[in-house]
């Protein structure tokens, strides 16, 4: 237990984004190398928007159809023995029934159910891998509290076997973020939960990177000695970081519109900070007390950024207002307090509440092993919700793990929900995924089978595990 | 959970003779009132035997005094209508830190963890520590856990843990049903006792034992000075006694299959009476542990290689063991806090490992029946049997289920429906801006 309290100290934490900047969609890249490719004359000085290309690929997939199955579609309400009917890596059809094209494998779901791929926007996984040693501890740059140059995918360990165990519990795509140790932790990057030797084989193709920043009490409590040991010494490392982005992008920006003269140096850590206020970068906040979440929204009105999310949001109820009049999705805990003195409030209403203020809700994991059970822990705050006399639906605690943790990443146009077009990212349930007995049968990636809880062939095992896990069962 | 009126029945004149007799002939003290109850018309799984449909069971004066399908209802008894709905006994939590901790990162709120010496508090009762005004009591006993086990935690022996009922008590001792209940012991992190490998931490083992057996065949020796050094404190060795009779058994967390052999090999050259936690790879090992009749506290949430300890991990640990034949106990585990905020989601827990292999009836068995026949408590706890003390839980419908709220929870025949520090905190922002003060009009 004193192990699981210290991982929540060093790593809970989460970010947003934020309104009033240029759109994020509008926004266009900075000069650099498309792709990474074919570094040219300045490469060097001139930065480069993506330096680490996803190298991810579909797997090969064959056209599928599923039929007989109940459909969360994450976009409307729950499908009674419809049908779904997948190609080529994206949703072609889904309904009550569907044109199954002759070339199609069909299945029969037998009465099962279908969601969209899990989505958790908050995971260490790769960078806090198990087994939990201190030679596998990558996720908190905890040298000093603002590290808004660091990388977190340049922690991802693929072999993390965290990984396949994700994958089996019905995640598709994972935001790895930085601990919650500094003021500003670094990027977080977008992962598809899939085998790849190099990062790059995960991360999801054109995702933006998000921003870790953290309130409250972890900040203060690993640089006591040193600074910022108080609140007030956080909102004030916060503000020294974003006056001096603030100086860095206008000078860049000058610089890129006329390439006048010598370019600025580059500093690594204001790049990242000035992507977030030309709106590139989602900012995602770690903030558990209400006070400090409108300080934060103040911070970010100052500066001209948006927080697209906070993460944890343990009072988030007590300000839901102020989130929803800023369009600021919250991930949450289901059930998850008492731990530390700024989480001591957590309710399990807290999601119900924050819905019914009209914030786009998310139910998050911060955990390895919530992260495999987010179905259950969208079931536990919906159950609270509804004893509280809030009206929800099912669909709506779907939507927290899907639909709205695919907005808070800014990818709800591509994955999140079953629409025609979309990502074939999706689960087969072997119940309603609301209910306890509920597993992961089969897991479907861009179209690609991915795994298969009857099919041993389909069970991804790390480098990690072979030799070191025994082999079979139930994982 | 919703906001509940209090449901607190009041004591009729004519049970109350009954409950002073009672009160001063049963150990189920002042705090439960005295009065009869009848819970009707529901599915009743008293979990010693079958499920009864349209069952009856009957409390008085704190007790069970009858279960079954044509029980008669007295006049005078208050009656529960449990039409439609589940009762079960009130659930177990094996493992927790409840009373002993409020905020886990505040030193000052915690006391599940003994200084001891050299990785000894053999003598260290947790349950001196117990706070029974905890907040996370009422949140537990809500979602239907009515007892839990009060552990120690830290070093290579922590401590003695307790079995208390989730009472609204004033008292830790009110709460207390046995103490000591197990001598709290680990055999895997050498580190935490000074110890620099794993056969280390076996021998300082054997030496704490060795000495206390020493210790009590010559405790005149000890006291006039003439006995050899020993390894432990006078009250720690004392503390082992009960261990060495094998009257108190040794609760030893260990998770890799080649740590529990070695709890085995050591339990059996001593005589001590051996329980298994964490045990999570206690799976590879089950033919052993049940050969040697160990039970196994074991969550049902875990099948990640977290350590070296547990690489062999899996999901449907509880579900091999307890087909191997081994009782298991199911604990809470995962990310959340289990041990502390929430010792509630044990039920989760329970439906999780029927997810993964285990009958529902042996689940239930594993958060009730078989932690109090493990502990030596199955005579009056974990079943709903004539006799037992009446800690009974009226479900809305399958407890394992996230739809599921208990209805009414019963602590020795007491109904409570105590308001959880969370749900005042849900009320207060139920409309926002919310109005502290002064009331709305």
């Amino acid at each position: 237990m004193r192990a699981v309290i210290f991982a929540l100290f060093v790593m809970a934490c989460a970010p947003p984004h934020a309104p009033g900047t240029p759109s994020p969609r509008a926004a266009t890249p900075t000069t650099g190398r498309e792709g990474g490719q074919g570094a040219g004359a300045g490469a060097l000085s001139t930065p480069d928007d993506n330096p680490f290309p996803s190298t991810y690929r579909p797997r090969p997939s064959r056209p599928t159809v599923l039929t007989n199955v109940n459909i969360y579609t994450a976009a409307g309400p729950l499908i009674r023995n419809g049908a779904i009917y997948i190609r080529d890596g994206k949703v072609v059809e889904v309904g009550q029934s569907v044109s199954a094209p002759p070339d199609a494998d069909v299945i029969d779901g037998q009465g099962k159910y279908v969601t969209p791929g899990i989505i958790d926007t908050h995971s260490h996984l790769g960078v806090y891998a198990a087994p939990g040693v201190e030679a596998l501890s990558d996720g908190n740059e905890a040298t000093n509290p603002v590290t808004a140059q660091v990388w977190a995918e340049h922690s991802v360990w693929p072999q993390d076997p965290q990984f396949p165990r994700d994958l089996a519990g019905g995640v598709t795509t994972l935001q790895v973020l930085p601990g919650s140790a500094n003021l500003i932790g670094g990027r977080s990057v977008v992962l598809k939960v899939v085998p790849s030797r190099t990062v790059q084989g995960m991360k999801f193709p054109g995702a933006k990177y998000g921003l870790k920043m953290a309130c409250g009490e972890n900040p203060k409590r690993v640089y006591a000695s040193r600074g910022p040991s108080t609140r007030m010494g956080n909102v004030a490392g916060y503000r020294a970081a974003w006056i001096a982005a603030e100086q860095y992008r206008r000078k860049w920006d000058r610089w890129n519109a006329d390439h006048a003269g010598e370019p600025p140096a580059r500093d690594l850590g204001l790049e990242t900070l000035a992507e977030v206020l030309r709106g590139h970068i989602l900012v995602h906040n770690h903030c558990y007390r209400a006070d400090e979440m409108a300080q934060m929204i103040d911070i970010a009105k100052e500066f001209g950024y948006s927080i697209r999310s906070f993460h944890h949001a343990v009072e988030g109820y007590k300000v839901a207002d102020l989130l929803a009049r800023d369009s600021i999705a919250a991930s949450v805990w289901a059930d998850w307090g008492g731990f530390k003195m700024e989480a001591m409030d957590g309710v399990v209403g807290n999601a119900a509440m924050l819905q019914q203020a009209g914030v786009r809700t998310i139910i998050h994991s911060d955990d390895p092993s919530g992260s495999q059970r987010l179905n259950q822990e969208a079931a536990k705050a919906l159950a609270e919700g509804r004893r509280m006399g809030i009206a929800l639906t099912d669909e709506d605690a779907i939507r927290w793990i899907t639909l709205d943790a695919a907005w808070a990443l800014d990818l709800d146009d591509r994955i999140g929900s079953l629409e025609p077009g979309k990502n074939a990212d999706l689960v087969l349930w072997s119940s309603d995924p609301l209910s306890v007995y509920a597993r992961a049968e089969r897991v479907w990636v861009d179209g690609a089978l991915m795994y298969d809880r009857h099919d041993p062939t389909r069970q991804w095992r790390t480098d990690f595990e072979l030799g070191f896990v025994p082999a079979g069962g139930t994982r | 959970m919703g906001i509940l009126t209090s449901l607190r029945p009041r004591a009729s004149t004519a049970t109350s003779l009954a409950f002073l007799l009672a009160a001063a002939l049963s150990p189920v003290p002042a705090t439960s009132r005295a009065q009869t109850i009848a819970i009707t018309g529901g599915k009743v799984y008293p979990v010693s035997g079958p499920a009864i449909e349209n069952g009856t069971v009957l409390i008085r004066d704190g007790r069970i005094v009858a279960v079954g399908a044509n029980v008669p209802v007295p006049a005078d008894a208050r009656r529960v209508d449990a039409t439609g709905k589940w009762v079960t006994p009130g659930l177990i939590n094996s493992s927790t830190h409840l009373g002993l901790v409020d905020i886990g990162a505040v030193p000052e709120t915690r006391d599940y963890a003994a200084r001891g010496r050299d990785g000894v508090a053999a003598a260290f009762r947790a349950v001196d520590g117990l706070n029974p005004r905890s907040v996370y009591v009422a949140p537990a006993r809500e979602d239907g856990v009515t007892s839990v086990v009060v552990a120690p935690a830290g070093g290579m022996v922590s401590g003695q843990a307790a079995f208390v009922d989730l009472l609204q008590a004033n008292s830790a001792t009110d709460m207390t049903v046995r103490a000591p209940l197990a001598m709290v012991a680990q055999l895997e992190n050498a580190g935490s006792a000074g110890a620099g490998a794993r056969g280390e931490l076996l021998l300082r083992m054997r030496e704490l034992l060795e000495d206390a057996r020493v210790f009590g065949q010559n405790r005149r020796a000890y006291d006039a000075g003439s006995s050899r050094s020993l390894v432990a404190s006078r009250s720690d060795l004392e503390a082992l006694q009960p261990v060495l009779d094998g009257k108190l058994p040794l609760l030893v967390s260990v998770n890799r299959a080649s740590d529990i052999q070695a709890a085995i090999r050591l339990a059996r050259d001593y005589g001590v009476k051996l329980m298994i936690s964490g045990g999570a790879e206690a799976w590879e090992v089950a033919g052993e542990l049940a050969e040697a009749r160990v039970p196994v506290l074991t969550g049902a949430l875990t099948n990640i290689p977290t350590s070296f300890a547990s690489l062999g991990s899996r999901q449907d640990n509880a579900a091999l063991l307890r087909r191997a034949g081994v009782t298991v106990l199911i604990t809470g585990d995962g990310g959340a806090d289990p041990t502390a905020f929430n010792v509630r989601n044990l039920r989760y827990a329970a439906g999780n490992a029927v997810a993964y292999g285990m009958s529902w009836d042996e689940a239930l068995r594993a958060i009730t029946l078989a932690p109090a026949e493990a502990f030596g408590l199955g005579d009056r706890y974990g079943a709903l049997q004539a006799g037992g003390v009446a800690n009974v839980v009226v479900w809305t419908g399958d407890p394992f289920e996230f739809t599921t709220s208990a209805e009414h929870v019963f602590v020795r025949g007491r109904e409570i429906a105590e308001e959880t520090r969370q749900e005042e905190l849900e009320e207060r922002y139920r409309k926002l801006p919310p109005s502290y003060y002064p009331p709305p009009h």
